[in-house]
């Protein structure tokens, strides 16, 4: 428990203390949520999909969760690249328990990012319609938080140096995100991309969370939580066998 | 006394590369004991296999009556550990780096602030503590480092080339320290280096080290002595057949001091 703990507050001194890289990753969401917002729309509204600016605040918050999450995970390179690794890896301590305290660090950093957004996108118009929904999707918020810090620290096991680090970003990040449906709906696509879209987990998270911010998603909440928590908890074995297995 | 490192045939290989081949010797609880070797001697390969951080291809080792595969945190709770490269959280201030190494070690809750600032009072950093890692000089960095490794009391202390880099008055205040904590505690230090000097000044037995294996070990004068030299450089002459090559490896040295500089 103790290395568990000291990792977690680790991982969260690090990302307090880092207050441009705070202000750096709202950048993004923030020109999503009003260029998009305000940009699509009309369009959106009059294709009679309703409010675009409530149906994109769920998306651009799985947004920045995904990309913090995934950075905090694949913080492990950095870690190895600045020698802090070998201090861990040294330690009479389980390397599952190390990686457990990483993990669940890089998931409340990336929990408290996408809440962050979720305050911001009130400021542009976007309404929950259960107000009293907000506590249930924060919890979601760090379902989605988890699997993707586990996702990224699995990758960046298998990683050694910071070479990797554009290619994730380019084929891994940005897919998950398109493919996601934060941006648009997952109704009436070709079917080649319908498909795509449910392999991926991001799909599921954002679906999640505009149930509970909507009243209305694509799946159930059901079928959300199932897929979650079983991609969740896949990651975070494969993460920590693939992070026992790290030589430095 | 008794051995508190035993080491029989220990071998690495990464791919084709044998970087350690069959490498043979102990160190007595106490003693300070040296690698000596140039650059890619195999010597910081040796210690990664010694500290659980890497498996070997095979061989045997023992770190304090345990062996370092099966009873990895027995062994990890022996010694204390200073890495050839720097391995601090920058982002941390130094009393959270020994902070953070206290809770990982299991230092009782009651003994922990007093310990770290026995340790840090001690390396001379007290009145910094509360800077960020980033912010410190190679040599305060190396010195936090020394105070980390030595934090939970451990049995043996290894130091892979831990003047590297500094100046000659921060070499000697360190050695002081270590050489002094030698004496009062009993415990044993385990140093590489490429320093003939600083293997003959400081280490009570030393092991030459070349292309992965130990030519030849003992004390200074027994090196000295069984290749009939004048000094402990003309033994190394003898033994490896060729300068210990000091000035490249200077010249490395300045090139990874200048690396680091740029990395922070
Ligand atoms: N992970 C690794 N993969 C491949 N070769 C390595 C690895 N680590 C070290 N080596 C090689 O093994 C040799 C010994 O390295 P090392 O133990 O670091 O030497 P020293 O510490 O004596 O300078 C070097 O030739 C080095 O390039
Ligand atoms: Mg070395």
């Amino acid at each position: 428990m103790r290395t568990i703990y000291i990792l977690f507050i680790r991982q969260l001194k690090r990302y307090l203390r880092s207050k441009p890289r705070i202000i750096g990753s709202l950048g993004q969401p923030i020109l999503f949520l009003v260029a998009l917002g305000f940009g699509f729309g009309p369009v959106f509204q009059k294709a009679g999909e309703g409010s675009y600016i409530h149906f994109l605040a769920p998306g651009v918050i799985g947004m920045s969760i995904i990309f913090t999450a995934i950075f905090s995970g694949i913080e492990i390179i950095w870690d190895r690249q600045f020698g802090f690794l070998k201090e861990t890896l040294v330690a009479p301590v389980s390397r599952f328990n190390i990686m457990l305290g990483r993990t669940m660090g890089g998931a409340v950093v990336s929990t408290i990012q996408g809440t962050i957004v979720f305050l911001i996108s009130l400021t542009v118009g976007f309404r929950p319609y259960n107000w009293t929904l907000v506590p249930l999707a924060i919890v979601f918020m760090f379902l989605i938080s988890l699997l993707f810090t586990a996702f990224g620290t699995a990758i960046a096991s298998r990683l050694s140096d910071m070479q990797g680090f554009q290619l994730i970003m380019n084929f891994i990040i940005m897919p998950l995100f398109f493919l996601s449906g934060a941006l648009f709906p997952l109704e009436g696509l070709p079917s080649a991309i319908s498909l795509l879209t449910k392999f991926d987990p991001l799909t599921y998270g954002i679906d999640a969370l505009r149930v509970i911010f909507l009243g209305a998603g694509h799946f159930s909440l059901l079928v959300d939580t199932l897929v979650l928590g079983s991609v969740t908890l896949g990651f975070l074995l494969l993460g920590s066998y693939l992070f026992s297995k790290i030589e430095v | 006394m008794d051995n508190i490192i035993e080491v029989v045939n220990l071998t690495k290989k990464f791919k084709d590369f044998l970087a350690v081949d069959r490498v043979s010797f102990e160190v007595k609880r106490g003693e300070i004991f040296a690698f000596l070797g140039p650059n890619g001697a195999g010597k910081s390969t040796t210690i990664k296999m010694l500290t659980t951080l890497l498996r070997p291809t095979a061989g045997q080792m023992k770190i304090n009556g345990y062996n370092p595969i099966k009873q990895a945190n027995q062994v990890r709770h022996s010694f204390g550990i200073v890495f050839q490269d720097q391995s601090l959280d920058d982002e941390l201030t130094a009393y959270e780096n020994m902070y953070f190494h206290a809770v990982l070690y299991n230092v009782l809750k009651t003994d922990r602030k007093k310990l770290i600032e026995k340790f840090l009072r001690f390396v001379d950093l007290w009145d910094r503590k509360d800077d960020l890692v980033k912010k410190f000089s190679g040599g305060m960095k190396r010195r936090l480092e020394i105070a980390r490794g030595l934090l939970h009391k451990p049995d043996i202390i290894f130091l892979d080339e831990p003047t590297l880099g500094l100046d000659a008055q921060t070499r000697n205040y360190l050695w002081t320290y270590l050489k002094d904590l030698n004496k009062k505690e009993n415990i044993t230090i385990f140093f590489t280096t490429h320093y003939l000097q600083e293997a003959e000044d400081i280490a009570q037995r030393i092991a030459i080290m070349d292309h992965g294996q130990i030519i030849e070990s003992g004390t200074a004068e027994e090196l000295i002595s069984k290749t009939n030299s004048k000094n402990l450089e003309g033994a190394f002459l003898t033994l490896v057949g060729a300068n210990i090559r000091q000035e490249e490896s200077g010249a490395i040295d300045k090139l990874r001091m200048r690396r680091r500089m740029f990395h922070k």
